[in-house]
């Protein structure tokens, strides 16, 4: 990874996020560790949507579906822990797991292929058409989710123990602060690696000018399937510690307004920038705890900020500290 | 004779009513320059565009190295080995001129889902894209956005990425357009020697440098080949003098 204009921002971001909640529990003020945590994984999940919207321009309005995903896959395997059942019994018996390693590997081998399937549909359309055929997909598996009374249904499910982690106890909070620190900051990485590869060449260029991209010999639709898959799969993560946060895999993490709130965190933060979904999911709840404290109204404040952003802003906060991007 | 590079056979294209591609037939031969010439609308771009496979002809045969290439996408056929440049110059625009090529020196070397290494560090993508850059005189803008190119530097780029592609027919479409007389003048010295690396299908309304450097100059107009010959027998027809040359010959 090479130094840029980017990085002492970012720098400041991921301090500033560790520091939180070290400094919430000097002032003894706990609840910030949670929303340190809260921050954590929204940024997680964004920078997996940020993969295929930042950098392939894919506009998916349907990345809740993955997120839900994730949920539901460790509120499911807690929920069969809990009843000491088996996960499947037929073609063979898989037990559940209360790990969470085993949790995240459930969460992204499902969402992967769902999105595998989600994306080789809609990624025959652009513009518009896959906006729309995007969320179709998460509103058809959002209304599955609350229509399926053994998993909850509309009141969702809840998650008795938090998921485990080898060596250490994530029921204390600044400890499971710290493993979706640890998550966000490996995903990172390999969203930079992947940025910086053949591939995000590729990628990149299908979002400049699939033409050319056809021109020099590069299929664009593997290339955007594969960033779908990726981008998916690194969002049902974030889910799956979503719903571990909350002991709770919610219908509303599958809903369109997730789907959006991934988007608005997105231009918030800085398009296809590697610290955008950062610095807008840090922003995001911020605004949310502060002016939500404040006023019921708080979603029209965010709505102005993001009218801010995007006539005056285009490249988000990460664009007004750092500039334009470069790509050497 | 040697077998053709490139044949097309009885191609045919409707926009609604208009005939862009009237029955058309022609062939690349080893080495050559083949030039196309015709009066603007008369559908060379489109052509080019179905021979590179983007866009799909109504009927007729295309085939690349004795291949049909008919069913193939664009992408497949430019593996194949058909490099082309767009009339409108057509770049990845917030990559630099060196990226723009290193995409060209990466599909050839067909290795596109490699996830970790990140390119700038990669000789074995930034030399031979620098080289192709040296080639066609752009090293010193190597690292500028091609957004931030002039006119003539993106169309040198278009030649480029052909160029670091390696293929085995070069399809271009206009490539002096809006070059200047000085731009035309290098370019045509460098179409001269590309010739022996490939064979050129040059599209080309700069007649001086469509007359320097053809071996053979088709003429369409109207969708239709309306005269396939030598230089001089091009410049004599009669039929071309009225319908195009007239101001040229
Ligand atoms: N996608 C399209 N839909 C409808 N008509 C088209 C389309 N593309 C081209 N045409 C028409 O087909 C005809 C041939 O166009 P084409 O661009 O191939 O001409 P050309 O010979 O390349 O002209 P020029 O010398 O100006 O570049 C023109 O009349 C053009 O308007
Ligand atoms: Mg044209």
């Amino acid at each position: 990874m090479t130094m840029s204009r980017e990085t002492p921002i970012n720098l400041v971001l991921a301090a500033l996020l560790f520091a939180m909640p070290f400094a919430a529990l000097a002032l003894d003020e706990p609840f910030y560790v949670t929303l340190a945590t809260h921050m954590a994984v929204l940024a997680l999940a964004a920078v997996g949507l940020n993969l295929a919207l930042g950098l392939g321009g894919l506009v998916s309005f349907g990345h809740a579906a993955f997120f839900g995903l994730g949920g539901y896959a460790a509120g499911i395997l807690s929920t069969h822990v809990l009843n000491m059942q088996p996960l499947l019994t037929w073609p063979l018996e898989i037990g559940a797991s209360d790990q969470m390693p085993v949790i995240w590997l459930v969460a992204i081998a499902v969402s992967g292929l769902v999105a595998l399937a989600i994306g080789a549909i809609s990624l025959r359309t652009s513009g518009v058409y896959f906006i729309m055929i995007t969320l179709a997909f998460a509103q058809m598996i959002y209304y599955f989710a609350i229509s399926w009374p053994a998993y909850g249904g509309e009141d969702g499910l809840s998650i008795a123990t938090r998921g485990a982690f080898p060596g250490v106890n994530t029921a204390v909070p600044l400890t499971f602060f710290l493993v979706c620190y640890a998550v966000l900051v490996a995903v990172l990485v390999l969203f930079a690696l992947v940025r910086d590869s053949r591939f995000g060449a590729a990628l990149q260029a299908s979002r400049q000018n699939e033409t050319r991209l056809a021109a020099v010999g590069i299929g664009p639709f593997p290339v955007r399937l594969a960033a779908f898959v990726l981008s998916a799969m690194i969002t049902a993560l974030a889910g799956a510690l979503y719903a571990d946060l909350n002991r709770f895999a919610s219908p509303s993490m599958l809903s369109w307004q997730m789907s959006g709130e991934l988007i608005v965190l997105i231009i918030l933060g800085g398009t296809g920038r590697l610290f955008g979904p950062v610095a807008g999911a840090m922003l995001f709840v911020l605004i949310e705890s502060v002016l939500g404290g404040l006023t019921e109204r708080w979603q029209f404040f965010l709505g102005l900020i993001l009218l801010g952003v995007v006539l005056f802003a285009r490249g988000g906060l990460i664009g007004l500290v750092a500039g334009k991007p470069r790509h050497g | 004779m040697a077998e053709p590079v490139l044949s097309i056979r009885e191609l045919r294209k409707n926009f609604g009513a208009l005939k862009a591609t009237d029955n058309v037939s022609l062939d690349l031969r080893p080495g050559e320059i083949h030039a196309l010439i015709g009066p603007n609308g008369a559908g060379k771009t489109t052509l080019i565009h179905q021979i590179s496979g983007a866009i799909r002809p109504d009927s007729g045969a295309i085939e690349f190295l004795g291949e049909d290439v008919g069913a193939l996408g664009m992408a497949a056929r430019a593996r194949k080995g058909l490099g082309r440049s767009f009339q409108i110059s057509s770049l990845a625009s917030e990559f630099s001129a060196l990226r723009n090529v290193m995409l060209a020196v990466q599909a050839a070397q067909g290795s596109s889902f490699r996830f970790f290494k990140p390119v700038m560090h990669d000789t074995s993508l930034t030399e031979p894209a620098l080289a192709v850059l040296e080639r066609v005189g752009l090293a010193q803008r190597a690292r500028l956005p091609a957004a931030e190119l002039s006119h003539g530097e993106r169309r040198k780029l278009e030649i480029a990425i052909a160029l670091a592609l390696g293929p085995k027919a070069f399809l271009f479409d206009e490539p002096m357009a809006g070059m200047g007389p000085e731009g035309s003048k290098d370019l045509t010295g460098f179409l001269d020697g590309l010739r022996r690396e490939a064979p050129i299908l040059l599209v080309e309304h700069d007649m001086d440098a469509v007359f320097a450097l053809a071996d053979r100059i088709s003429v369409l107009v109207y969708g239709r080949i309306i005269a396939t010959g030598t230089v001089d027998e091009i410049r004599r027809d009669p039929e071309v003098r009225r319908a195009y040359l007239g101001e040229h010959a």
